[in-house]
């Protein structure tokens, strides 16, 4: 264990970022010791991202500075922040998919012999490189072969390779199965015994009380808490400093009438789909589709909605058969789609909050079946943005300024402007804080209170266990098993989504 | 909990935004207007407006391929072609709205086979409108075997040489084009699904929006107003001319963007394309009253370009940084 009273070898020192209108940072201070693995923990916009752009010496703070090793400095560009041993290492990884992994590793410092590269050098170190994060890949490999997680070890070998002694990750399992979870984890503690400082931002708690030993908490661009040790800190404490107040149940669960006859989909097959998929979903439930990452989920829901086609099946909505072939023909079917990656395939990031919620429904409200209704457009974009509490300036500005959560919000309320028989939900709080979480709990509530069937997936268990009136679970490309909400427990739905051999 | 301050502009960036070239036109008119000879006089601004007539019109229809992330190289081929064969085929028959008919529906065609190529094919738009470029600019030389074509047919130089309440008819074209295509820009659910695809394409096809359906028409529409413009511009010739117009594609993409439409989509309005075309026009007519070397001319408009590309970037940049972010 690391000693709580060594000096921190990074410090925040009143670190304060102002855009135009908004005060990202607020005087934030505090430190992270050497052989630790430190929390960064907060809602979206909490500061987290704006904090990790300073240190990384993407932003320069507009007042504070950093502290290393006691020196008090401030990176005036990232190359700077790499010279000083600090490496962040996001979620979008910043590697060039298209060449090898020791190019990777390697990138800008080449070995040379004269003019030419050192071809055996390069190998040799990457291999060097390779062997410290325990990752057994040849490093003549093209980078894009490999699975993200391996990607991501790449990363961490590459800030290595840099002399990094402060290794900072955002959100770094947000895109990994438990197993490779595990790995990661390792890899870290193994960082941590070797004397490294590791700045660790998450959303999850479990990760927090699992491999952190240190956790500062932010909210609104100020520092509320550091715990110098986890030891007495709980869950709640933690959540609680994170919003300011008390969230009891955020699912908030009520029985709903069903009524039949709503989403029907019968032995459909696709690509990504092993074997046939069949099951329905009444109007007024909820249904919530689990299994581990890989497990068809979001190609079975794109299918649904009409992104990629069937080679077989059929999909019946209320009744009747839908045409399939397009998301047009989707929506016009009643079939609506919120898809997993918000910022590639959900919002259009430089048109205008209004624009983005009125983008679909607006074909259904034309004057003279020509001419956008001006007013319309504006009252329901001003309704919708007050009914979801988007928090945004106005309806004018660009939605790609908005939080993650507000994006989010107002892409439920494109839905929510036009009459839905089917709403697929993928993933819709990934990345959202807990706040923002509880408010789309509350719409989904809502969609289904109206008749609505909605699908949802997601990778959170209680997320499932907590909303759904029925659990489906897939693995390996099929329709596992299925759980009503009485007989889904946490340990019965995770065993069912575990690959057979590893169950 | 308290709400954090939202991002919001200042009134400064506001304005710039939505009028900057607007105000850098008032300016340079100013400018030209205090500082040049014979500038600010009836004779040579009707020359200033025929002289940008052409590219206004063309500029209306890119603005469109552009704020759906496209571009069309191919448009002063077609400008060049469509004067040629419609000069041909109204010799041939004597008739003028037979010629016009062949000029308009031939680029038309074109247009629609870029489309075709960009958004269902799904091939790079400027290798597919380089191609068709080059096709048609041969096409065009081969109608007219290389040499002008002198239109017999009186009746249609009326498109190019007549005025009504003193401006000549080319300007008012020119000026319904500017109003046809801000109302389907900003009125019509056509052009707000252009600026969605322009802004995220894959975003706006999972909304519903028909994504290739849109992008046909727009390269359909950009080669028959294409087409237009080169009727009219012959119509001022008198004649059709295989080798006109070259480079100007890159002239009416460098006025758009110059106006601020963005080069990578989603970001278009008929103001910025009014006042970048204007500019352009205005620069060169100041330049041609200096009396500037024509040589020298090329370099100005190149640096014009750049700097407008330029301004593209840094709006960009702000626009960009949070959604790269997510700050808040």
């Amino acid at each position: 264990m690391p000693d709580p009273t060594s000096a921190p070898v990074l410090g925040f020192d009143g670190l304060t970022m102002e855009f135009p209108g908004v005060r990202a940072l607020d005087a934030v201070s505090f430190g992270v010791r050497a052989g630790s693995v430190h929390a960064l923990m907060g809602e979206n916009g909490a500061g987290k991202s704006t904090l990790l752009k300073i240190l990384s010496g993407a932003y320069q703070p507009t007042a504070g500075h950093l502290q290393l090793q006691g020196v008090r400095t401030i990176f005036p560009s990232t190359a700077a922040a790499i010279a000083a041993g600090v490496a962040v290492i996001y979620q979008e990884l910043h590697l060039v998919p298209e060449m090898t992994v020791a190019e990777n590793l390697l990138l800008g410092r080449y070995p040379r012999r004269g003019a030419w590269l050192d071809r055996a050098a390069l190998r040799a170190e990457a291999a060097r490189l390779l062997q410290l994060v325990g990752e057994d890949i040849n490093p003549g490999t093209r980078l894009g072969r490999l699975p993200l997680a391996q990607r991501q070890m790449v990363e961490i070998a590459k800030a290595l390779g840099r002399g990094a002694r402060l290794v900072a990750f955002d959100e770094p399992t947000s895109s990994l199965s438990e197993t490779e979870t595990r790995r990661l984890f390792a890899i870290i503690r193994d960082l941590r015994d070797r004397g490294h400082a590791i700045l660790y931002v998450t959303h999850r708690m479990d990760e927090v009380f699992e491999i952190c030993d240190a956790a500062t908490v932010l909210r609104d661009g100020r520092h509320v808490v550091t715990h110098g040790t986890l030891a007495d800190v709980t869950r709640d404490t933690l959540v609680r400093s994170m919003v300011g107040r008390e969230l009891t149940n955020i699912y908030n669960y009520q029985p709903r009438p069903h009524v039949p006859n709503g989403l029907e989909v019968r032995n459909l097959e696709g690509p990504g789909l092993r074997q046939p998929v069949s099951f329905s979903v009444a109007r007024g439930e909820i249904a919530g589709f689990f299994g581990l990452v890989g497990a068809g989920r979001t190609e079975l829901m794109r299918l649904l909605c009409g992104a990629v086609s069937p080679t077989a099946g059929k999909v019946m909505v209320h009744g009747t058969a839908v045409q399939g072939g397009s998301p047009r023909a989707a929506i016009r079917d009643g079939i609506v789609f919120c898809p997993e990656d918000r910022k590639k395939e959900g919002i259009i990031a430089v048109r205008s909050v209004a624009e983005n919620i009125n983008l679909s429904a607006r074909r259904n409200h034309l004057r003279g079946g020509l001419l956008l209704d001006s007013a319309w457009e504006r009252t329901n974009a001003t309704a919708q943005i007050t009914r979801l509490g988007v928090r945004t300036a106005s309806s004018a500005t660009p939605i790609g300024l908005l939080s993650g959560g507000n994006q989010q919000k107002a892409i439920l309320a494109r839905w929510l402007s036009e009459p839905v028989r089917v709403v697929v939900l993928d993933e819709p709080t990934r990345g959202i804080d807990i706040g923002a979480k509880s408010e789309i709990y509350a719409l989904i509530r809502e969609l289904a209170t109206a008749g609505a069937s909605v699908v949802i997936v997601s990778s959170e268990l209680p997320e499932v266990l907590g909303i759904a009136d029925r659990i489906f679970v897939m693995r390996e490309g099929a329709l596992a098993a299925e759980f009503t909400r009485e007989q889904a427990t946490p340990e019965a739905v995770l065993h069912a989504a575990l690959p057979s051999a590893a169950a | 909990m308290s709400s954090p301050a939202l991002p919001t502009q200042s009134a400064f960036a506001r304005l710039w935004d939505s009028a900057g070239m607007l105000l850098v036109l008032a300016g340079l008119f100013l400018v030209c207007s205090l500082g040049v000879d014979n500038f600010l006089t009836a004779t040579n601004l009707r020359g200033l407006a025929l002289a940008v007539s052409t590219i206004g019109m063309v500029a209306c229809t890119m603005m469109f391929c552009l704020a759906a992330g496209d571009f069309d190289l191919s448009v002063g081929s077609v400008v060049a072609f469509a004067g040629v064969l419609g000069g041909t085929v109204m010799n041939a028959t004597g008739s003028v709205g037979a010629g016009i008919a062949a000029a308009l529906a031939s680029g038309a065609l074109i247009g629609l086979v870029n489309g075709v190529f960009v958004a269902r094919l799904g091939i790079n738009a400027l290798i597919t409108t380089l191609a068709t470029m080059q096709i048609v600019r041969g096409l065009g030389f081969i109608v007219s075997d290389g040499r002008a074509v002198g239109i017999r047919t009186d009746g249609f130089f009326a498109l190019g040489n007549t005025a009504w309440l003193g401006v000549p008819v080319p300007v008012w074209l020119t000026v319904a084009c500017f109003l046809a295509f801000g109302v389907l820009l900003n009125l019509t659910v056509f052009g707000r699904n252009a600026l969605a695809i322009g802004g995220n394409r894959e975003a706006a096809h999972l909304a519903g929006v028909p994504v290739v359906r849109v992008k046909v028409i727009i390269f359909t529409l950009q080669g028959l107003v294409a087409a237009f413009a080169g009727l009219v511009l012959a119509a001022r010739m008198t004649s059709g001319q295989p080798n006109t117009s070259q480079g100007f594609e890159l002239e009416v993409i460098s006025a758009c963007v110059l106006g601020g439409v963005s080069l990578s989509g989603g970001v278009a309005r008929i103001g910025f394309v009014i006042a970048g075309v204007l500019i352009m026009g205005l620069v060169q007519n100041a330049m041609n009253l200096l009396n500037i070397p024509p040589f020298y001319q090329y370099v100005a408009r190149g640096c014009i370009l750049l700097g407008a590309v330029m301004l593209d970037r840094m709006k960009q940049r702000e626009l960009r940084w949070p959604t790269k972010l997510d700050l808040w």
